[in-house]
């Protein structure tokens, strides 16, 4: 087990450097700079700033230092946001994403497994249609969709919750974006619980449980213990993304979270703050994708954690 | 390619993947000739009917004349004495200081809400016109945005955009995932471990932060959205063709092709490709909804498609930029883009049922 987390870890590290190497090069070798203000800089002014940010130096130098600075834990002073790092903008902006992600997370995971495992027992019936077709409609749906008809219902309409803002992170305040982010993921998990329990109830050992007549909860936490296997799956990548923000619901509710950050860093061409959330959404993915196959492993002895 | 004409067989059975077809087809058709039968360009602006709400009613309303009237004659220099509405048509009295010009009665149907005047009276020193000009009826099924812009034709014309990138991005990494996991496949030990370990780095990028730095980076293009996107999807289809490849390469007909000694690329072009086309025909109508998907959000950050051209995403973002003000700016576009994603979704789902060789009936 700690052998085997190890070597994920080790392996982790080739990958976290393509992403750090292929997003340095693709972000300066796109057309424009930091400092391209409206009212452009006075030529010293510009020389001075690039000096202060090593951008004067050459490419593979900067990369090198960028490189080195990383080693030691250092993501690099923010320019968009003067006088702070890329870290202590992490700081800041993290919480608020992880906050929602995880709300986000913990209502995708009961709420899919849950219809899911409803629909699936129940094939074929009413619970299974309803479900069935909420998930297709869910899946379908874009959170930019879904998001301003939340705001419209329940933030203008019956004035129950507040349509924006963060305050915070007042318990009032999570819930719509909390339903926004969860509720593709839902639609997500519950079609393929609902599939991969299908496909293991028809198995062998469930038969034979029927055949010996176990009641029908005990059959149940047999199913599911091989029947949630492509759930856990697709977890790792779900959490990583949930967790790291997304733009668009930070955008439409106003929230100031790392989505939002992100994509307002690049359109300032803030490389560290780019890069930096670049390479930690990255790690994100490396290390929830390593609890997601350990949870495999405890699900089904089988899966060796070899590999 | 046995599995083919059964699965089509499989699919007619199916009334609500049949539904899903037609209601496809149905958009398509409708964004594609759409925009020639409304009659009216996506960028004609109608400053006199902004915010129009959608519905069955002809414009300018009967109420809304008087006030079209009152400002159209300010821009033709002339004081409105009188107006009186008949049945398809206004007549007005017009005077000013000096003579008019009648020309400026050109003003009345550029603002394409009535056609060609017709002078009536005119008093010998030209100072005051009696003018009949019919009254056109305008009709904005789904309104008019915040510009005076009519929504119907510019969705359609959007969802030109939308499709056409969804269509020919899934292309590309249909094309760009086939030739990888054929290869892969086909090739095996080594080169096949190798290939496969260079795809699994690439699952754990953060690709749509890829794709925003893309964009953002070098200034979004519809050329450059469409290789963003192609470059994050083509990862499910190398891996479903390289499986299938797997089982293929061990069959008897590829093991006579070899032995009659045919070029590795003539094998995978002939055998392997064609008979990977089932599950890969399933993969690739979904991928259609997650790549308009994509495109849509792009554009709903405005790092996608840029003025004056318009996507579904683009529509979505104005209409949730007033969203109280005028909801159905959000409603027409947003009813577009979620009837074609359900579409397609529902067809992709029920192409890979039909392909699935263990499935029941």
């Amino acid at each position: 087990m700690i052998g085997f987390v190890l070597r994920r870890l080790l392996q982790a590290i080739p990958t976290l450097f393509i992403v750090v190497t292929a997003s340095f090069f693709l972000i300066r070798l796109a057309p424009g700079g930091p400092f391209d203000l409206e009212r452009p800089l006075p030529k010293a002014a510009r020389e001075a700033l690039a000096r202060v940010y090593g951008l004067d130096q050459p490419l593979l130098v900067q990369y090198a230092r960028y490189l080195g600075a990383l080693l030691t834990g250092d993501l690099g002073p923010s320019f968009s946001f003067r006088d702070l790092s890329v870290a202590e903008l992490f700081a800041r902006f993290l919480p608020v994403s992880m906050t929602l992600g995880a709300i986000a997370l913990i209502l995708a995971v009961a709420l899919g497994i849950g219809l899911g495992a409803l629909a699936a027992f129940r094939r074929g019936g009413i619970a299974d249609r309803i479900v069935s077709g909420l998930a297709g409609l869910t899946v379908s749906v874009p959170t930019f969709v879904i998001a301003p008809l939340l705001q419209i219902a329940f933030g203008l309409g019956l004035r129950w919750l507040p349509a924006g803002g963060w305050e915070g992170g007042a318990p009032a305040h999570l819930v719509l974006p909390a339903i926004t982010l969860a509720l593709p993921q839902v639609g997500a998990i519950a079609r393929l619980t609902r599939a991969s329990l299908a496909d293991s109830l028809g198995a062998q050992h469930i038969r034979t449980a029927r055949a010996m007549g176990l009641p029908d909860h005990r059959i149940a936490r047999h199913a599911l213990r091989g029947g949630l296997l492509p759930v856990v799956a697709i977890l790792g990548p779900t959490a990583a993304s949930l967790l790291t923000g997304s733009v668009v619901v930070e955008t439409i509710f106003g929230l100031p979270g790392l989505g939002r950050a992100f994509v307002d860093g690049a359109l300032n061409r803030d490389y560290p703050l780019v890069m930096g959330t670049v390479l930690l959404v990255a790690g994100f993915v490396v290390l929830l994708n390593l609890v997601a196959d350990i949870l495999a492993a405890m699900l089904d002895p089988r899966l060796r954690l070899a590999r | 390619m046995t599995g083919l004409p059964r699965a089509a067989a499989r699919l007619a059975g199916d009334r609500l993947a049949l539904a899903a077809l037609g209601l496809l087809l149905l958009v398509t058709l409708a964004c594609l000739i759409g925009p020639f039968l409304t009659g009216r360009a996506p960028d004609r602006i109608y400053p006199d009917l902004v915010r129009t709400p959608p519905g069955l009613a002809g414009h300018p309303r009967p109420e809304a004349i008087h006030p079209v009237l009152e400002r159209l004659a300010i821009r033709m220099r002339v004081t409105l004495e009188a107006v009186s509405q008949e049945a398809g048509s206004v007549r007005l009295t017009l005077t000013a200081e000096r003579a008019i010009d009648p020309r400026v009665l050109a003003y009345l149907p550029r603002s394409d809400l009535f056609g060609e005047a017709a002078i009536l009276e005119r008093a010998p020193d030209g100072r005051r016109l009696v003018v009949e000009a019919p009254v056109r009826r305008l009709h904005f099924l789904l309104g008019t945005d915040t510009l005076g812009r009519d929504l119907l034709t510019r969705s359609l014309v959007a969802g030109q955009v939308s499709l056409l990138i969804g269509l020919v991005a899934t292309l590309a990494a249909l094309l760009i995932g086939t030739v990888y996991g054929a290869v892969s496949g086909y090739a095996g030990g080594g080169v096949d471990a190798a290939m496969m370990r260079f795809v699994d780095i690439l699952y754990a990028l953060p690709f749509v932060f890829f794709v925003i730095v893309l964009v953002v980076f070098f200034r979004a293009s519809l050329a450059l959205i469409l290789f963003a996107i192609a470059a994050v999807e083509w990862l499910d289809i190398a891996r479903i063709v390289r499986t299938q490849t797997l089982s293929l390469r061990e069959r008897d007909f590829v093991r006579a092709a070899e032995a009659l000694g045919l070029s590795g690329a003539a094998i995978l072009r002939r055998h392997i490709v064609p008979n990977t086309l089932g599950p890969v025909i399933a993969a690739a109508t979904l991928l259609v909804p997650r790549v308009i998907l994509l495109e849509s959000f792009l554009s709903f950050l405005g790092l996608g498609v840029q003025e004056p051209a318009t996507s579904w995403g683009a529509l979505i973002a104005e209409g949730v930029r007033t969203l109280e003000a005028t909801p159905w700016m959000l409603a027409g576009p947003a009813a577009f883009l979620v009837a074609t994603l359900v579409a397609l979704n529902l067809l992709g789902d029920a192409l890979g049922d039909a392909l699935d060789p263990r499935a029941r009936r």
